[in-house]
């Protein structure tokens, strides 16, 4: 896809930060007097991907991996050292008040609401500085109530919310402008998995109605599932996969899980594979890729099997598997 | 502007609503500050009664004017400190304020003005203590009332963006204190604050009108207290904008270098 289709384009995208740098101890310490050391730490290196106008795509990387850096140049936070993005057609280092009109960044573990206010104080001032209509920002105001079920809480000083309370509120409160791209940084950290599940729920329903591209980061996989067809592995500042969700175990897993229920359930089934567990009488195996049809047949031919499945393995063990692995290879321009 | 206006007020309401939240603690913190006028304005009443009834042209009652006003001006002198950069940095406040399609020093500005709605209510029933206490002697004119009206506005500008600019700082360093430290105690000595300046040597008080911060402090008293003629009101109304465009300017050329070296690691 053209840079001028998309709604996301990244070209080489790099950001250095420069870590002051100093050994432990006295000596180290006055020697810093004199001869300052740093070096410099790349948070993203190079990276290239575009994403379409509409599109919810997973940003996934372990802790470190330049994600967060790389949403915080998308949304014009930081200047990168180098490379060309650009969002919505424009360049996000510049921070036109049109381009922050369109965008919101949330990030999961910040507020950005007034602590001591209710939320509907905070919503008003927002919709003052976003300049939103004031019909406009009754009607969505209230779709977000509705979604959201707020009608409760929104009178409510914010220091009196859960945290999963609160949370609801700052995604609303990050929606009332309507921005077409929404950057989401582990936007359900720290929830229970009903409110988790509600506010992917929200973003799903938000994506549908607005259309809104989507760039979504987390550590709960069941998030990136729910939302998101394609995904973005990053691994030390470089990307490691883009591609559908499904493609990542086929590329990266040697494995498949083979699982096998028996008419005995006794059986060792150790001589074809790795057991990873039994559940209600079906043993899973986990078998080598290439060895998968081989093993299968021979469980076939040689054990009363009453049903046999071969699956993929779960995407928390691909994930876990693929942040396992060292540096990345170089990333085809 | 009409959207400009809308911001600002919703941003005052914020801070007018935030600040009822914290009324007592605000009450207290206004009592606190009294502490302070108070031991001047004792002791240099002791010094204006021991020499004859006056000392550098203040009486009793006029260090009593003098000290009261003070209390005021001293609650509308205050703004966001420099220091708050550095945690606002660190906790990624001003990430969140970034994202915002407005530049943040707006934002301040509503802030800390609304603030002083609330500190000028809360200020009527000090001052009237104080002045049963204290006697002063202060009978403003209309022109008087005016120019103060204006000038306790001009110095909330005026040291909102010197210290919006010194603030800045901490993009390039991570402890500024020090430096901190070294501005507040010039301005404390140059200011009026400490003492009125016509107690001071020549030399200091030609050097307190060549900086920005018997400006922001002595001159909106001194207006009050009819110690000036309506030229040298005119005067230092003139002052104080040239000092407010002085900060504007730095802080319009600092503030794009300064995003650039923004790195909100964390945050």
């Amino acid at each position: 896809m053209c840079a001028a289709m998309s709604a996301i384009h990244l070209s080489q995208l790099s950001k250095t930060y420069s870590v002051p740098q100093r050994e432990a101890g006295l000596k180290a310490s006055l020697r810093s007097l004199v001869r300052r050391k740093s070096r410099d730490v790349k948070a993203v290196d190079r990276i290239s991907f575009t994403v379409a106008p509409g599109e919810v795509v997973g940003f996934l990387g372990p802790n470190g991996a330049g994600k967060t850096t790389a949403l915080k140049m998308l949304s014009g936070l930081l200047y990168p050292t180098s490379g060309e993005v650009s969002v919505l057609g424009h360049v996000p280092s510049r921070r036109e008040k049109d381009f922050l009109r369109q965008i919101t960044l949330v990030m999961g573990n910040r507020n950005q609401l007034a602590w001591d206010i209710p939320a509907l104080d905070s919503f008003e001032l927002n919709r003052s500085i976003y300049r939103i209509p004031e019909a406009d920002f009754r009607r969505t105001l209230d779709e977000f109530v509705e979604i959201l079920e707020l009608k409760d809480l929104v009178q409510k000083p914010v220091r009196n919310l859960s945290l999963g309370e609160r949370m609801k509120m700052e995604l609303a409160g990050a929606l009332l402008h309507r921005p077409s791209a929404l950057f989401l940084d582990e936007p359900t950290i720290g929830l229970d998995v009903t409110m988790q599940r509600r506010l992917r729920a929200f973003v799903a329903e938000y994506n549908r109605r607005t259309g809104a591209t989507v760039l979504l980061t987390s550590h709960y996989m069941a998030d990136v599932v729910a939302l998101c067809r394609r995904v973005i592995v990053i691994h030390h500042g470089r990307i490691l996969y883009d591609g559908d969700l499904a493609g990542l175990a086929a590329q990266f897993s040697a494995d498949k899980t083979i699982g096998v229920t028996l008419d005995d359930p006794d059986v060792d089934l150790q001589p074809y594979g790795e057991v990873l567990g039994k559940d209600a009488g079906k043993v899973m195996l986990r078998v080598p890729k290439t060895d998968v049809s081989r093993v299968a047949t021979r469980l076939l031919a040689d054990l009363p099997v009453l049903d046999l499945t071969i699956e993929d393995p779960p995407i928390e063990d691909v994930i876990e598997h693929v942040f396992a692995q060292g540096a990345p290879q170089e990333q085809p321009a | 502007m009409k959207p400009m206006i809308d911001m600002y007020l919703g941003t005052v309401k914020i801070s007018i609503l935030q600040q009822f939240q914290y009324r007592v603690a605000n009450y207290f913190y206004m009592i606190g500050m009294v502490a302070e006028p108070v031991i001047y304005l004792v002791v240099w009443s002791t010094v204006a009664n021991a020499q004859g009834g006056s000392v550098g042209g203040y009486t009793a009652q006029g260090f009593a004017a003098y000290y009261i006003v003070w209390t005021l001006v001293r609650n509308m002198n205050i703004v966001l400190t420099p220091y708050a950069w550095e945690s606002r940095i660190r906790r990624g406040q001003l990430s969140a304020e970034l994202l915002r399609p407005t530049h943040p020093v707006h934002l301040d500005i509503g802030y800390f003005a609304g603030w002083k709605f609330v500190v000028i209510v809360m200020w009527l029933p000090i001052a009237a203590v104080l002045t049963l206490a204290f006697r002063p002697m202060i009978s403003p004119t209309p022109v008087e009332i005016a120019g103060f009206a204006v000038a306790i506005w001009g110095g909330f500008f005026v040291r909102f963006f010197l210290q919006w600019a010194l603030g800045l700082l901490s993009f390039w360093i991570t402890r500024v204190s020090a430096i901190f430290e070294l501005y507040f105690t010039i301005e404390l000595l140059f200011s009026g604050r400490l003492v009125p300046l016509s107690l001071m040597p020549e030399w200091a008080q030609q050097i307190a009108a060549l900086l920005p911060f018997k400006w922001a402090f002595q001159f909106p008293i001194e207006t009050l207290i009819g110690r000036l003629s309506t030229e040298e009101i005119l005067f230092g109304l003139g002052m104080q904008a040239l000092w407010t465009a002085i900060g504007i300017a730095i802080v319009s050329i600092v503030w794009r270098t300064a995003l650039r070296r923004y790195s909100a690691v964390g945050n």
